[in-house]
């Protein structure tokens, strides 16, 4: 009997559940979309490994490295292997086609980033061409680039036009490994410069080195800054998980204006669905004064009223949740370069689930309260 | 017919006064009221508007408390019930009948009827039987399934003595259960309400402005400043 009246009380004023189901739905949306965007900004960090250190310019990161530091860091007793990236920043054909391009040391970069799958005959196909790039599996969907496409991308930091021929698309070994970045031969970018450019020549962005366990990294990072020190180029180490984290610190106040826009989203849907319950109670007011009458409690009055309150938040948040998944892949169209593919968490699904549990609860709470305050006999004499 | 006189009596006031604050002015309603009703008696309380007969009607329910004196209702000292023990009262020992029939409207009469018995612990199938026995007993078995709006006012009526009595309470209090009615519904009505009296034994306690349906008491008594009375004066000659 409960089951029926939540549901044909709820049916009682289908303009009013419709509105307030669309409003508990569009909270949850966007509650689940922030949550969304928060964690694709940590994306890198929970992607990044433990045994893998990022060797910068101590000053920024803007400033770049030389090459020649490759081989001193080798000599640190805990490296295993080292390789190193350069920004370069190009866009294709068009500014709003961004996306994360790299010059790589082709030689060594697979292999300290197993994330990126990639077949042993791609791999070789991209050494054996100088000109060629590794892309990833979703900047290959996103423009319709296939093996042997040549790619031409606008330079930025190092102007020119600079065409690749795809020779690999590699995949990621998980759902948060990035699958739109573009990678070249840092070979070729360091021979232009040697030629149009030559103070640019021989440096490159970063190294990443990789050590044999992971304790041994806050060693091996304190030994490759003591080898620079009091050098023009001094170093800064740090593990990768430490280095994405700096880009995310950098992002601090963004992010905590999102958690906070989330609060107020539960808030403005407190009030809604509140508002909701408290006209169709003040309504019903001489209903609930026959069922005190006939013998029913404050528990089956608080379960009647706070019943239909959760089930109005749960169907608008099953709504929410659902239209999630269509607005995330809405919105990776449009921001996809800025950030790796992420599904919604299952902390931001959880939190919106309990989100709507509490308002449905709290939402409840004041017209019961008014209900079983309310004497029986005041209660049978109102109209509603 | 009068009921047995020996019969043993059902409710039971003594001295019990009741008075309402409005506007910082204390507005007595009742001072002192005695009364008695036996058991299986059909009981009319007539008085005009504010006399106080709702009010002692809700007393006698269960459903307001007095400021001072005693109520037995079928033994139980009700005053002295918790708000938790005179819930659990009401639904086992009294059915009630509102003017305004008071329906759950997006129930239907057979759910109507069968929402008391929840609280009996009876299984669905047993509860859906008593249901429909009390709206057969009321003649609307044909319309269990129609919701009180596809109802008249008098079938409404009758759907709301089958939820008074469909958990069998010894007393069925009617709050002005033909106000609200045409003159052939209210005969209806009326004659639903003997025939608890006479056929089931029902104790009835009719709280009436309408002479008519005074006049078919066992026992009409009249309220005027919260005095009981007698009732030759509001049972009119000439409405007879």
């Amino acid at each position: 009997m409960l089951g029926k009246l939540w549901i044909r009380n709820a049916a009682r004023h289908p303009l009013r559940t419709a509105l307030t189901l669309v409003a508990v739905g569009v909270a949850i949306l966007a509650f689940g979309l922030l949550g969304t965007l928060v964690e694709a900004w940590h994306a890198g960090v929970s992607a990044a490994s433990a045994n893998r250190l990022v060797v910068r310019h101590a000053i920024s990161l803007t400033f770049s490295l030389p090459i020649a530091y490759r081989e001193r860091i080798r000599t640190v007793e805990a490296v295993r292997a080292i390789t190193h990236m350069s920004w370069f920043g190009g866009f294709f054909r068009e500014r709003k086609n961004f996306f994360a391009n790299f010059a790589v040391e082709a030689h060594s970069f697979f292999d300290l980033y197993p994330e990126y799958r990639l077949s042993e005959e791609e791999r070789l196909a991209f050494l054996r061409d100088r000109r060629g790039c590794v892309i990833g599996r979703g900047l290959a969907e996103r423009f319709g680039w296939r093996i042997g496409d040549a790619v031409p991308l606008q330079g930025t930091i190092y102007p020119g036009v600079w065409t690749f021929t795809v020779r690999g698309i590699y995949s990621g070994r998980d759902r948060g490994t990035d699958e739109k970045q573009f990678f070249f031969h840092w070979d070729l970018l360091n021979e232009r410069l040697k030629e149009r450019m030559p103070p640019r020549a021989n440096r490159v962005g970063i190294f990443v080195i990789e050590v044999h366990r992971a304790e041994e990294a806050p060693e091996a990072a304190i030994a490759v800054d003591a080898l620079f020190r009091s050098s023009p180029a001094e170093t800064r180490t740090e593990t990768e998980r430490a280095f994405q984290m700096g880009f995310v610190s950098m992002s601090a106040a963004i992010l905590s204006a999102i958690r906070v826009v989330s609060l107020v989203i539960v808030v403005i849907l407190l009030a809604v669905v509140s508002n909701t319950m408290i006209m169709s109670v003040r309504e019903r007011m001489r209903e609930y004064a026959v069922l005190r009458t006939l013998g029913f409690g404050p528990g089956f009055l608080a379960a009647l009223i706070g019943g239909e309150s959760l089930a109005l938040c749960a169907a608008g948040g099953v709504l929410g949740t659902a239209a999630l998944y269509p607005a995330l892949a809405l919105l990776e169209r449009g921001f996809g370069a800025y950030f790796p593919a992420v599904a919604p968490p299952a902390e931001t699904l959880l939190l919106g689930g309990l989100a709507c549990l509490g308002v449905g609860a709290l939402a409840a709470a004041v017209p019961i309260r008014a209900v079983l305050a309310t004497p029986i006999v005041a209660a049978l004499g109102r109209v509603g | 017919m009068n009921p047995d006189a020996e019969a043993p009596v059902l409710v039971e006031l003594a001295g019990v006064r009741k008075s309402f604050r409005r506007g910082g002015e204390t507005l007595p309603v009742l001072e002192g009221l005695s009364l008695r009703v036996r058991r299986g008696e059909f009981f009319a309380l007539m008085g005009p508007s504010g006399s106080g007969k709702s009010t002692l009607l809700h007393l006698i329910a269960g459903l307001d408390r007095p400021d001072a004196g005693a109520i037995r209702v079928g033994g139980v000292e009700i005053t002295a019930l918790s708000e938790a023990e005179l819930t659990a009262w009401r639904a086992r020992r009294v059915g009630f009948v509102f003017q305004f029939y008071h329906l759950i409207p997006v129930l239907t009469a057979l759910e109507n009827v069968e929402l008391p018995l929840l609280l009996t612990g009876l299984d669905r199938r047993r509860r859906r039987a008593h249901a429909e026995l009390a709206l057969e007993l009321v003649g609307l078995a044909d319309r269990r399934g129609h919701t009180p709006a596809r109802l008249s006012g008098g079938q409404q009526q009758r759907v709301a003595i089958a939820r008074a009595i469909v958990t069998d309470p010894p007393l069925v209090v009617a709050d002005e259960p033909t106000g609200d009615l045409d003159r052939s519904s209210a005969g209806e009505i009326l004659d639903l309400l003997e025939g608890l009296c006479t056929n089931l034994g029902k104790t009835i306690l009719l709280v009436t402005h309408d002479p008519r349906a005074a006049r078919r008491a066992h026992t009409v008594r009249a309220l005027d400043k919260g005095v009981l009375t007698d009732a030759r004066e509001a049972l009119d000659p000439q409405c007879r």
